[in-house]
């Protein structure tokens, strides 16, 4: 596997983590109801796509360039 | 002497040496990790209710960390898709960042994480003395919410002496919230963000005390396999950093100059090794810091 595979499956699991996360904070708020998890979560859901945008952006650009196979 | 296929593929492999030699140096390290990780959780699983700490570590702390680690994979890669380009300035500056990012994750690692716990202190209290100290505890209050009971009463010990000097019969101890004040409810749960300290202080009898420690590798299970993992992905850390520094002086220059491909396939090994080193945090945090 070449670098360029392993960056867009370390992505992939990047942003299965922020989604976790993002999970985990809605979890946590259930619970302790305190505003910070709230924030967190939207920052997580963020991160997640901002993630997903990259992967795509990235797998593109390197299959435009054709410099790296 | 030559060394061969540094940069063309080997004809029986159909790929470069180093690259071989990354994925099975990889492989070794899976099943050292994965051994680490399932001792882990088996511990964990295995310890009694109560036992394991939930909620200790500072989960905004570890979650910018790992925004690091996600950034430092992202510049490595730029850092290579810029010398198959051809761009050694952009080469320079992606890989200089990735550095700064590996060094600020272990400055984190080292200056705050790690000396927090140096600088706490707990005492697991022995089964016969639990009611002299119910009032740090909350054990009555626990039981009635079905709630395993607390053994250990941890904050910041005032006299240091005390743990090696056998005169000194008692610890003094500026207690943690969920000591100070056991029976409110918000301290039955976990809080995975750094609470603030009381000024509440106990004096422990040393007589009562089955085991006492600073939080550091032989404190507990959890602290011993806590420092085990997230040393060793430091020094893996550490050890990346050191690959790339190298890459990044004027040596790199100087094989870019001599033969670029060459210089690309260095930063492509290392980069492999350090999203690996990524991947690895990547389960560590939420073991560690969420679940």
């Amino acid at each position: 596997m070449t670098l360029k595979g392993f960056h867009i499956l370390f992505i992939t699991v990047s942003t299965l983590l922020a989604l976790g996360i993002g999970a985990w904070c809605l979890w946590i708020n259930s619970v302790e109801a305190a505003p910070v998890f709230r924030k967190g979560a939207i920052g997580a859901f963020v991160a997640a796509a901002v993630l997903v945008t990259y992967g795509v952006w990235f797998y593109r650009k390197m299959k435009r360039l054709r410099i790296i196979t | 002497m030559e060394i061969p296929y540094t940069v063309t593929a080997r004809p029986d492999t159909g790929l470069w040496n180093a690259k071989v030699g990354i994925w099975l140096f990889l492989a070794s390290e899976v099943m050292l990790f994965g051994g680490l990780f399932s001792s882990y959780v088996f511990l964990r699983l295995d310890a009694p209710p109560g036992a394991w700490p939930h909620g200790l570590l500072n989960v905004p702390v570890g979650t910018g960390n790992t925004a690091i680690l996600i950034l430092s994979s992202v510049t490595v890669v730029m850092a290579w898709a810029s010398l198959k380009m051809r761009q050694l300035t952009r080469y320079k500056v992606y890989m200089g960042i990735t550095i700064l990012c590996g060094i600020i994750f272990l400055a984190v690692k080292l200056a705050y994480e790690w000396p927090q716990k140096f600088d706490h202190f707990g005492a697991f209290i022995k089964q016969e003395a639990l009611e002299k100290y119910e009032p740090y505890l909350g054990n009555h209050h626990l039981a009635e919410r079905g709630l395993p009971p607390r053994t250990e009463i941890s904050g910041h010990l005032h006299n240091h002496e005390a743990l090696h000097d056998e005169t000194v019969k008692e610890y003094e101890v500026a207690l943690d919230p969920v000591n100070a004040d056991p029976t409110n409810p918000l301290m039955d749960r976990p809080h995975f963000l750094p609470l603030a300290h009381t000024d509440k202080i106990a004096t422990i009898d040393k007589a009562d005390v089955e085991y006492a420690n600073m939080f550091l590798p032989k404190h507990s299970t959890y602290f011993a396999t806590y420092f085990t993992i997230t040393g060793l992905h430091g020094m893996h850390v550490l050890g990346g950093v050191l690959v790339f520094t190298y890459l990044w002086l004027p040596v790199g220059t100087k094989l870019y100059k001599r033969n670029p491909e060459h210089l690309a396939n260095r930063v492509e090994v290392a980069g492999l090794f350090w999203h690996f080193v990524d991947l690895v945090w990547i389960f560590v945090f939420p073991l560690f810091y969420l679940l």
